[in-house]
């Protein structure tokens, strides 16, 4: 695919920055090993997470209208790092796109700051990191970066909801294999994909303060699941799934009710590793379910 | 005319085994059903394979079925579109070994078609639809309740609300987004993605008069609209557009207008979320558990039960991370996260005076999608010229008869 340079628009989210510190800076390491160049839109804000939408859809709308037109700004595609991100922005930007006055409204309150979110302007784009891999840098490109291939690693993808549904609004007619994006980048890494059945189902964080036993069930099954089908660790390409498959992993196994153990990965984390970054400078001790075991497997591989 | 392998899951109560797989080998032409593809092999080579179906149209909602995992309509999907998906799903999962291609199928993974989830299976691909889904429709009370006497006439309303709950009307109680539901695979009390969009139905209704009365049930019910887990898989599992998962979101904007607090403090929840945002900008996450759980704890209310029982709980989940170090100590105090320049934080905050001010919902299934005009093919334009005169002079005839 493209061999050109890559320089993106980088919308780190608020999880990085907060309770996945371990991700915003693996992110860092994945784009100066790939060559990627990060613009990071440090004044732009939270998207809402769907649950600003619950209370105010404007709201939500202008919030992110104002990050799309930060991003216009620099007259970059802009790039995200979180399935969440991911899908509370297109379901604003589907909106914003979708009617002429009332993204005119919108601007109404941008343009007293001296910014304007313009539809398809310079071919517009906002990615999740897992797919402007796939799509603009290319699995050849990234499997010729491999420096140490993942050698048999048993991986289980984790999507997030946010990136897979609805299809209608996630770009899913132009680009219809976005549901099997980590496998194809296990793949060109070297690993071997795990096959269980809650690659695509959610992993319950939405609800975990107010039906907490719910939540935890979720994610405990998951793990539990891609456990029974001989996954050494997950993959993820969102933080919030991160929390609920990792943080609370301890507690998820209380609910389900069987003991759990799992290491839980950033995708910039499982790139990082194939291009020969250590798992310390990874962030991956910073986890609440053990890597050891990853980096025992991966020590047999020497970078 | 293509070959295809159906691979059905199959339980016949009355034989005392457990369900099991089959496999029939069908030969259709592409575009047609994955239920015509069932009802052939029903015809040639086992009577006793049980579907129910009636319209075959993606109208009466019978055959909700499960193929390739996705919940819908067998009516509705296209059986050589449901071998792609096969196919696609094969190859991602099997990585080198590629998916060994059925014998007679070309290259051909099977299909594979189960009954509904979330629902006991009758039998075969029939699951019991009275024991979760009606018992949920009729939790709802799915029925007017206007107040005071009834018109003499109609009743008069606004156009555009009723547009909006057409949507939820035009549901055909197939039970697909049940199915779906992965709420209700971890708790199966959940109401529901087709009972909330029901009751969606009725709370925008102008006529009904107990639109307060219908979200405090919903909202007080533990297993209500705040045990949603916002996970989409309804709205691609419809397939006749209602997007449950909207309409459960709007009974919660419309619960938070009026004030109700719930005692799973989804509207806490939502209100520390805003809040934080204005605040800060960007998420501070143990803000968001303390104000979820309990709302301005310091000083200004008492903590009730719940709030104190589940922070107790959340306990070990900020302690693990504060000792691998992944989480500093200053992070996990509420209040305590880093705050976007001040200069970003004005802004925010005149977004939040502008969409409180307006707080209009662009109801994208009202307005529809702006219309880029594309001047039509001349032989175009001359077709629906002649359409148009043939359906006047078919008028004519029908008033002169």
């Amino acid at each position: 695919m493209s061999e050109g340079q890559i320089k993106v628009a980088y919308w780190p989210g608020c999880v990085s920055r907060g309770f996945t510190p371990e991700l915003h800076g693996s992110m860092a390491i994945a784009a100066q090993k790939l060559g990627i160049e990060l613009v990071e839109l440090d004044r732009a804000n939270c998207c809402g997470a769907g649950v600003i939408a619950e209370h105010n859809q404007e709201l939500a709308d202008t919030l992110n209208a104002r990050t799309f037109a930060l991003a216009q700004q620099t007259g970059l595609s802009m790039m995200n790092i979180c399935s969440t991100c991911q899908g509370a922005q297109s379901e604003c930007q589907q909106r914003l796109d979708a009617d002429s006055s009332y993204r005119a409204h919108i601007n109404e309150v941008l343009s007293g700051q001296g910014l304007a979110y313009e539809k398809d302007k310079d071919g517009f784009t906002n990615k999740n990191f897992l797919w402007l891999l796939v799509e603009d840098y290319g699995l050849d490109r990234l499997a010729e970066k491999v420096t140490r291939p993942l050698g048999g690693l048993r991986v289980g993808p984790f999507y997030g909801c946010y990136v897979v549904r609805p299809k209608e609004r996630l770009g899913y007619d132009e680009h219809p294999d976005r549901d099997i994006y980590l496998e194809k980048v296990i793949e060109a890494l070297g690993g071997e994909v795990v096959e269980y059945d809650g690659a695509r189902k959610c992993c319950g964080f939405p609800v975990v303060t107010m039906n907490r036993e719910t939540s935890l069930r979720q994610a405990g099954t998951h793990v539990g699941d891609a456990l029974d089908a001989g996954a050494d660790c997950l993959v993820t390409p969102c933080p919030l799934c991160h929390l609920n498959l990792d943080m609370q992993q301890p507690e998820a196994a209380k609910v389900v009710n069987r003991d759990l153990g799992l290491a839980v990965l950033h995708l910039p984390q499982l790139v990082s590793l194939a291009l020969g970054a250590e798992p310390k400078e990874l962030g991956m001790s910073k986890h609440i379910a053990s890597t050891k075991w990853v980096e025992e497997r991966l020590a047999a591989v020497p970078a | 005319m293509a070959n295809y392998t159906l691979k059905v899951r199959r339980y016949q109560p009355e034989s005392g085994e457990g369900a099991y797989w089959e496999e029939f080998k069908v030969d259709l032409d592409p575009s047609l059903s994955v239920l015509d593809g069932l009802l052939q092999a029903k015809d040639r080579d086992d009577g006793s394979l049980s579907v129910r179906c009636s319209c075959r149209a993606a109208i009466c909602g019978s055959c909700g079925m499960k193929i390739n995992g996705q919940s819908g309509l067998g009516c509705k999907t296209q059986i050589g579109e449901a071998q792609e998906l096969a196919n696609k799903m094969a190859g991602a999962s099997a990585g080198e070994e590629k998916a060994v291609p059925t014998e007679g199928a070309g290259d051909n993974t099977t299909i594979v078609v189960e009954p509904m989830g979330n629902m006991p299976v009758i039998k075969d691909l029939i699951t019991d639809m009275e024991s979760t889904h009606w018992t949920k429709i009729r939790r709802v009370t799915p029925w007017l309740l206007p107040h005071g006497e009834a018109p003499e006439r109609e009743y008069i309303v606004e156009p555009e609300s009723m547009i909006d709950i057409t949507q939820s009307m035009a549901c055909i109680q197939c039970g697909a987004c049940v199915s779906s539901c992965l709420s209700m695979e971890a708790d199966p009390g959940f109401i529901g993605p087709a009972a909330l969009a029901k009751a969606y139905r009725f709370v925008g209704d102008p006529r009904d008069a107990e639109t307060k009365e219908r979200l405090h049930d919903l909202a007080h019910d533990p297993h209500g609209i705040y045990d949603c887990t916002h996970c989409f898989s309804c709205i691609d599992a419809c397939p006749k557009g209602v997007a449950p998962m909207d309409q459960i979101m709007r009974l919660r904007r419309k619960a938070g207008e009026e004030g109700i607090e719930d005692p799973n403090a989804g509207h806490a929840h939502e209100m520390a979320f805003v809040k934080i945002i204005e605040k800060k900008g960007t998420l501070d996450e143990a803000m968001l558990v303390q104000e979820s759980y309990a709302p301005g704890i310091k000083g200004k209310l008492k903590p009730s039960k719940r709030s104190i029982r589940e922070t107790i709980k959340s306990l070990p989940t900020i302690l693990r991370p504060l000792r691998n170090r992944k989480v500093k100590l200053r992070q996990a105090i509420p209040g305590t996260h880093h705050k976007l320049p001040g200069d970003a934080m004005q802004d925010v905050k005149a977004i939040y005076a502008h969409a409180e001010e307006h707080n209009e919902e662009f109801n994208l299934y009202i307005k529809g999608e702006d219309e880029d005009f594309v001047e039509p093919e001349p032989d175009e334009m001359a077709e629906e010229t002649m359409t148009a005169e043939a359906a006047a002079a078919a008028e004519s005839e029908e008033s002169q008869s």
